[in-house]
C-alpha cells in the first residue's frame, strides 16, 4: 500500500479534531488546554509537511519552522501565565476561572 | 349736548368704577398696607360711580334727544393677520340704556353697603370688588366688538366668583363660588365657540362688520353639516348667555350664589350681570333673526327656565332664595322674549326687572339686617310694624313683580305675554303656556314670601336655630344694642333705607314712562334689527297699543291679571287665613314636594352623573392611559425590554475559556463551510 496524501491530510484532520475535543471536553487542567492547542498546530504542521512533499515545494516545509518556534514561544508564554494564575488562585482548574463573565 | 358723544366723556364711564376699585382695592385692603379707611374707600368708590352714572344719564339724553350714535375703536390691542384684536366703544339706544342701569343701580348698592355691611372686616375689598364689577359691566354693554364683550363677560364672571366667596371661611360659600364658575365655563366655552366660527366665516370681531356680512353668512352651511352655520353660531352663543343669565340647565348656580352678601346678590346676580346675556342676544339679534331654529331653541328654554325655576319659588324658605329663583323665572320670560323676536321687548324687562328685583333683594337684605340674620321666612311675621320703610318698597316691589296694572313690572311683563302669543315659532304654544301659568306662580310664590315676612303672627323670637348662627359673617355682630338680646327687628339705617325708596320709584313709574318710547318709538332703532316679515309680534304690538293708559285698563280684563290676582289670593288663603293648609298639601302631594325640594334633582345629577362620570373618566385616563400605557409599557417598558434581552445575552457570556473557543470554531467552520461550498 502507498501513502497518499489523503492519508497525511486524514492524520492531520484526526489529530485537529482530537485537539478541538481536547479544548472543550477539558474541563479540570488548563496545562492539558496548552497541550490541545500544540497539538492543533501540528495537526497544521503535519498537513503543511504533506503537502511540501507531494507538491515538491519546500516552502510548506520552512514555515513548519516558523509555527514550531512560534509554538515554542507560545508555550512559554503559556506555561508563565499558567503559573502567574496558580499564585493567585492556588488553582489551574479550568472551571474556576471564568472572570471572563461580564 | 353735543350731536357727537365725547370719547373723553365715554372712557371716563367705564374708568371712573376702576380708578375707585384700585384706590380701594390696592390701599385700602392689606395688599398696599391700609392706607386709607372705611371712609375714604367708600367716598371714592361712591363718587367713581357717580361720575359713572352722571356721565351715562347725559349720554342717555344726548342719545334721546340728538339720536348721537357713536362707533369708534379707541385702541388696537394686537393684530394678527387681518384679525384685529380692538378695545372701542359702541353707543346707541341699547347701550345707553344698559348704562345707566348699570351704574344707576351700582350707585343704590354702594350707597345700601355703608350700611349692609358696616362691622365687616372685609369693608374696602368689597367695596373694590363691586366698584371693579362696574367698570367691567360697562366694558361689556359699552363694547364695540365681541372680543372686548367677552373680556367683560369673563371679568364679570369672575367678580362674581370673588363676590360669591367673599366670606371666604365659609364652606357653602367656597362651594358656591366654585360651582358658579365651574357651571360658567361650560356657557362660556359655547360662547367662545360661537364667537370663534364668527370669526372664522366673517373674519372680524367688530359687530358692525359682523352684521355688514350677514347676507353672507346666512347661505353659508356648517362645514362636514347641512346645518345652517347660522343657527350653529347662534346656539353656540346662547350657550353662553345660558350659563350667565342662569338658563336651565344651567341656573343651577345662581340659587346657591345667594350665599354671598345681600347687596352683590342685588347688583350682580339679580340687576346686572345675570342679565348680560340677555344684551348679549340682543345685541346679536342680526343674527338670531336668521334662524328660526336658535330662536325656538331660545325660547323653549326661556320658557323652561320661566315655569320651573317659580315652582321651585314656592318651596323655598330662605328669604334670599325665593328671591333668586323669581330672578331664575323672571330671566326666562326675558329669554322667551328673545325667542319670539322681541328684543326690545326683552331689553325693557330686562330694565324694569333690574330696579324692582335689585329692590326686592336689597329688601330682604334689611328684613335679614333688621331680624338680626335669620334668613329663614318661617321665622319672621309680622314684621310690618317694625321696619316700615321696607315694607312699603318691598311691598311695592312684589307688585312690581308680579305685574300689577301701572307698576314697571306689568308693561314688560305683559308685552312679552303678548310677543309670545303672536309669534309663530314651533315652540310658541308652549312658551305661551309657560309664561301665563308662570304669572299665576310668580304671584303666588312673591305674595307668599310677603306675607310670611311682614304678616301674620310674629314669629321672630321662636327660631330654634336663633343663636345658632349658620348664616353668619366674618365678623358677625350687626347690632350690638340691647335690641339683640330682646330679638326685636329695627328698621335699618338710612344709608339702607334710601337706596330702597330711590329704587322703589323707578319701580313704580318707570314701566309707564318708557314704554312707548322703547318698544314703539325708534328708541333701539340700529342696535336691534328684526325681520319683520318672518316675525311680526313687534308689528302686531304697536298696532295694539294705544298708549300706556289705555293698555293697564285693558290688563283688568285679560286673562294675566287675573292669574295675578287668583295668585295672590291662592297665598293669603293659604298662608294667612289658614296656614295648615301648605303642610297637608305638602304631606298629600309628597312625591312632588319631594321632587321640588330637590330641585328636580339637577344638582344629583350634575353632582353623580356629570361630576362622578368625568371623574371616572379622569380616574381611567389616569389609570390605563398614564399609569399603563406612558408609565407602564412606554417608559418602563422600554428598559424592562433592554433588561430582559440582555438577561438572556449575558447567559451566553460564561466566562469559560473553552465555550469562548467553542464558538470560534464553529464559527471558522461556519465561514468556511460558506466560503467553500456556497459562495
Amino acid at each position: 500500500m502507498t501513502l497518499t496524501l489523503g492519508h497525511f491530510l486524514s492524520l492531520g484532520a484526526m489529530l485537529f479534531a482530537l485537539s478541538v475535543i481536547g479544548i472543550f471536553l477539558n474541563r479540570r487542567n488548563l496545562i492539558v488546554l496548552l497541550m490541545a492547542i500544540e497539538l492543533m498546530l501540528l495537526a497544521v504542521n503535519t498537513n503543511f509537511i504533506a503537502f511540501s512533499y507531494f507538491l515538491n515545494d519546500l516552502q510548506g516545509q520552512v514555515f513548519v519552522f516558523f509555527i514550531l518556534t512560534v509554538a515554542a514561544a507560545e508555550s512559554a508564554i503559556g506555561l508563565a501565565i499558567l503559573v502567574l494564575i496558580f499564585r493567585n488562585k492556588s488553582s489551574i482548574s479550568v472551571d474556576e476561572l471564568n472572570t471572563l463573565q461580564g | 349736548m353735543s350731536q357727537t358723544l365725547s370719547v373723553y366723556n365715554l372712557m371716563a364711564v367705564p374708568l371712573a368704577p376702576l380708578a375707585g376699585a384700585l384706590l380701594a382695592g390696592v390701599l385700602g385692603t392689606h395688599f398696599g398696607g391700609n392706607w386709607i379707611g372705611r371712609k375714604a374707600s367708600h367716598t371714592l368708590t361712591i363718587l367713581g360711580v357717580l361720575v359713572a352714572f352722571g356721565i351715562s344719564v347725559g349720554t342717555l339724553m344726548s342719545v334721546v334727544n340728538d339720536g348721537a350714535h357713536f362707533n369708534e375703536t379707541l385702541y388696537t390691542w394686537l393684530s394678527v393677520g387681518g384679525l384685529k384684536m380692538e378695545v372701542g366703544f359702541l353707543v346707541d339706544g341699547l347701550t345707553a340704556m344698559m348704562m345707566c342701569v348699570v351704574t344707576f343701580v351700582s350707585l343704590m348698592v354702594h350707597l345700601y353697603t355703608i350700611g349692609y355691611m358696616e362691622e365687616d372686616a372685609g369693608y374696602n375689598r368689597f367695596f373694590a370688588y363691586i366698584s371693579l364689577f362696574t367698570f367691567a359691566m360697562l366694558m361689556l354693554v359699552m363694547s364695540n366688538n365681541l372680543l372686548q364683550l367677552f373680556f367683560g363677560w369673563e371679568a364679570v364672571g369672575l367678580v362674581s366668583y370673588l363676590l360669591i366667596g367673599f366670606w371666604f371661611n365659609k364652606p357653602t360659600a367656597i362651594f358656591a363660588n366654585m360651582k358658579a364658575f365651574l357651571v360658567n365655563r361650560v356657557g362660556d366655552f359655547g360662547f367662545i365657540l360661537g364667537i370663534g366660527l364668527i370669526v372664522a366665516f366673517a373674519g372680524t370681531l367688530n359687530y358692525a362688520e359682523v352684521f355688514a356680512k350677514t347676507q353672507e353668512l346666512r347661505s353659508l352651511v356648517f362645514p362636514g353639516t347641512d346645518w345652517m352655520l347660522v343657527t350653529v353660531i347662534c346656539i353656540c352663543l346662547f350657550i353662553g348667555a345660558m350659563g350667565k343669565s342662569a338658563q336651565f340647565p344651567l341656573h343651577v348656580w345662581l340659587p346657591d350664589s345667594m350665599e354671598g352678601p345681600t347687596p352683590i346678590s342685588a347688583l350682580i346676580h339679580a340687576a346686572t350681570m345675570v342679565t348680560a346675556g340677555i344684551f348679549m342676544v340682543a345685541r346679536m339679534s342680526p343674527l338670531f333673526e336668521l334662524s328660526d331654529t336658535a330662536l325656538n331653541f331660545v325660547m323653549v328654554i326661556g320658557s323652561i327656565t320661566a315655569l320651573f325655576m317659580g315652582f321651585l319659588g314656592i318651596i323655598q324658605n330662605d328669604i334670599k332664595r325665593v328671591v333668586a329663583y323669581s330672578t331664575l323665572s323672571q330671566l326666562g320670560y326675558m329669554t322667551v322674549a328673545l325667542g319670539a323676536s322681541a328684543y326690545s321687548v326683552a331689553v325693557f324687562h330686562l330694565m324694569t326687572h333690574a330696579f324692582f328685583k335689585a329692590l326686592l333683594f336689597l329688601a330682604a337684605g334689611s328684613v335679614i339686617m333688621g331680624v338680626h340674620h335669620n334668613q329663614d321666612i318661617r321665622w319672621m311675621g309680622g314684621l310690618r310694624k317694625y321696619m316700615p320703610i321696607t315694607w312699603i318698597t318691598s311691598l311695592i316691589g312684589s307688585l312690581a313683580l308680579i305685574g300689577t296694572p301701572f307698576f314697571a313690572g306689568f308693561y314688560s311683563k305683559d308685552s312679552i305675554i303678548e310677543a309670545v302669543s303672536q309669534s309663530r315659532l314651533a315652540g310658541a304654544g308652549f312658551a305661551h303656556f309657560a309664561v301665563l301659568a308662570g304669572v299665576f306662580v310668580t304671584a303666588f310664590y312673591s305674595f307668599r314670601m310677603y306675607f310670611l315676612v311682614f304678616h301674620g303672627k310674629e314669629r321672630f323670637d321662636q327660631n330654634p336655630d336663633a343663636h345658632h348662627d349658620d348664616h353668619g359673617h366674618a365678623v358677625d355682630a350687626h347690632g350690638h344694642d340691647d335690641h339683640h338680646h330682646t330679638h326685636v327687628p329695627h328698621e335699618s339705617p338710612w344709608v339702607v333705607w334710601v337706596p330702597l325708596v330711590l329704587l322703589a320709584i323707578p319701580s313704580v313709574v318707570v314701566g309707564f314712562l318708557t314704554i312707548e318710547p322703547m318698544l314703539f318709538g325708534g328708541f333701539f332703532k340700529g342696535a336691534i334689527f328684526i325681520d319683520a316679515e318672518k316675525h311680526a309680534a313687534m308689528q302686531v304690538l304697536a298696532e295694539d297699543f294705544h298708549g300706556p293708559i289705555e293698555m293697564a285698563l285693558h290688563a283688568f280684563s285679560s286673562l294675566p291679571f287675573w292669574l295675578a290676582v287668583a295668585g295672590v289670593a291662592t297665598a293669603y288663603y293659604m298662608y294667612m287665613v289658614n296656614p295648615a293648609l301648605p303642610a297637608a298639601i305638602q304631606r298629600v302631594a309628597a312625591p312632588v314636594n319631594t321632587l321640588l325640594e330637590n330641585k328636580y334633582y339637577l344638582d344629583w345629577i350634575n353632582e353623580n352623573i356629570l361630576a362622578r362620570g368625568a371623574r371616572m373618566m379622569g380616574t381611567l385616563l389616569w389609570r390605563v392611559g398614564d399609569e399603563t400605557i406612558i408609565d407602564g409599557a412606554i417608559v418602563n417598558g422600554a428598559w424592562k425590554l433592554v433588561a430582559w434581552v440582555s438577561g438572556g445575552v449575558r447567559r451566553v457570556q460564561t466566562g469559560y475559556l473553552y465555550h469562548y473557543a467553542l464558538v470560534m470554531i464553529l464559527g471558522i467552520f461556519v465561514l468556511m463551510t460558506y466560503f467553500v461550498w456556497l459562495k
